[in-house]
């Protein structure tokens, strides 16, 4: 069980949460080519380490939020809103 | 008992321990079942001689020894259904071919349904399953409590049991021996098995891989196969491939040993699957952790909720006591089907993305994808299980397939 720190509501059980997959996914234009589309719905980055990735606290504020978690240790080192990027916050 | 029994269980000898030579025909890169069974058949099917296998740690480590060992073919799909009836069909065959006890048993897989849109979905999976050839058959509650005594078929549950489809031919086998069976039968036919060797990178040249570097040198070689698993991607992204995997743990665990209750195979939509070990352990499987990993360790909270769930499908197990809970890391694609074939790299090939239900495509999986490797070109059977399915969108979506969250 993850203890995951919301932005807003700050620390609880994992099972107050959903998980979003990789964080920062940019949705490409429409008109772009085969590739690039697949690129965007199905490869994610599935690093050994650090990862920054999106939860929503469904069972709480109902808020999506991000986190950066260690995908070897499950250590959670950082927990930003959506608008921040992972290098500004703290 | 057989004469031989013993010396059954306990050969003498499995396997070699070599040192890597200059260079190889074909080398596997990952020494688990799917590995092994390439490697196995390499030699077999196509006679190939210098044949090794890399792994980074030992065999029987990984995902070879943490599944819940259950063999079935009843799958949805056209492809899946022609992949997995190829593999039990191999799996019929395997102790008497690999001559060894791997245990394999034919005591039917129960997937039960609980309410009306289960038993609807549990009959087009049947009609499907029929039509391709594979065996299963519909079950009433009282024909589910006929079968599996120990199920609790009563109107009370929360989830009450409406009935289930059976795979007959579906069941178990002891995992470990298979890893035993398949390794000293490579090993026979002259397959280098080379443990502790971890692949850090790849000699690719004009877009052809011409060898590996490891922990424990250079290796040359004519082919590469990848059949990494969870580390897949690592694998891959070192040979500059994008593969759409994520790597989640997936938990096991199983009781002290009791005495026999549990006749099959039973899974249910409730989120557990339990069969009861040759020696006396009830082995259960769990759904997978929803987030990305590689620790090979998985949350508590699926586990209490499964022992929830199996308390009310089997009241029996309510004194059972539960002895280890382990988790290995599956390697899960976007439609929960495997990808097997080419790649964009010459002569590196792929085979992977089995997530939640590898053990039982063990022999196909190494048959087809020896295939491929030795022709350079899918077999029929995998042609559908590209790596470019992704982008055509020819999707094989198999999400269904477990009751397991994939």
């Amino acid at each position: 069980m993850l203890l995951i720190r919301c932005p807003w509501c700050g620390e609880r059980e994992e099972t107050e949460f959903r998980y979003g997959g990789q964080a920062h996914i940019a949705t490409p234009r429409s008109d772009v080519d085969d590739a690039s589309w697949a690129r965007f719905l199905f490869h994610r980055d599935n690093p050994a380490g650090p990862f920054a990735e999106r939860w929503v606290h469904i069972h709480g504020c109902r808020r999506w939020f991000h986190i950066v978690r260690d995908t070897l240790t499950h250590d959670i080192t950082r927990s930003y809103l959506p608008s921040e990027s992972p290098e500004d916050a703290g | 008992m057989h004469p031989n029994e013993h010396a059954l269980h306990n050969p003498e000898f499995l396997w070699r321990n070599p040192d890597p030579k200059p260079s190889y025909d074909v080398v596997i890169v990952g020494g688990g079942l799917h590995g092994l069974s390439t490697a196995y058949h390499l030699a077999r099917n196509h006679g190939i001689k210098r044949v090794a296998v890399v792994e980074r740690g030992w065999l029987g480590n990984g995902n070879a020894v943490r599944n819940t060992t259950i063999i079935r073919s009843n799958y949805l799909r056209d492809e899946s259904a022609a992949l997995y009836e190829h593999c039990l069909k191999l799996w019929e065959v395997w102790t008497e071919e690999l001559d060894y006890e791997i245990l394999f048993s034919q005591r039917g897989v129960l997937t039960l349904n609980h309410n009306l849109h289960e038993v609807r979905e549990g009959h087009r999976g049947m009609y499907s399953n029929q039509l391709n050839g594979v065996d299963s058959e519909w079950l009433d509650a009282q024909a589910v409590k006929e079968f599996c005594p120990i199920v609790n078929t009563s109107a009370d549950l929360r989830y009450p049991v409406a009935g289930g489809t059976l795979q007959r031919r579906g069941g178990i086998a002891r995992h470990d021996a298979v890893v035993f069976a398949l390794a000293r039968a490579a090993d026979r036919l002259g397959v280098d098995l080379i443990q502790g060797c971890e692949v850090t990178g790849f000699d690719i040249q004009r877009g052809r891989v011409t060898g590996l570097v490891t922990t424990k040198g250079r290796i040359g070689a004519g082919k590469v196969g990848l059949v990494g698993a969870g580390r897949t991607p690592l694998l891959a992204r070192m040979a500059g491939i994008e593969v759409p995997l994520q790597s989640a743990p997936l938990q096991a665990l199983v009781s002290d040993i009791v005495e026999p209750m549990l006749p099959c195979v039973v899974s249910n939509a409730l989120h557990v699957y339990v069969s009861q070990a040759h020696k006396g352990e009830l082995v259960m499987g769990a759904g997978r952790d929803p987030y990305t990993s590689y620790a090979q360790r998985g949350s508590f909270h699926i586990l209490e909720d499964q022992m929830a769930a199996a308390l009310q499908v089997f009241p029996i197990f309510g004194r059972v006591h539960l002895l280890r809970t382990w988790a290995g890391i599956v390697d899960v694609t976007p439609d929960a089907s495997p990808i097997v074939g080419i790649t964009p790299v010459e002569e590196l090939y792929l085979n992977c993305g089995w997530g939640t239900g590898g053990f039982k495509a063990t022999p196909g999986s190494g048959w087809v994808f020896a295939h491929t490797i030795a022709h350079g070109a899918p077999h029929a059977l995998n042609a559908a299980f590209s790596l470019d399915r992704f982008e055509t969108g020819a999707l094989i979506d198999e999400h269904g397939a477990s009751v397991a969250v994939h």
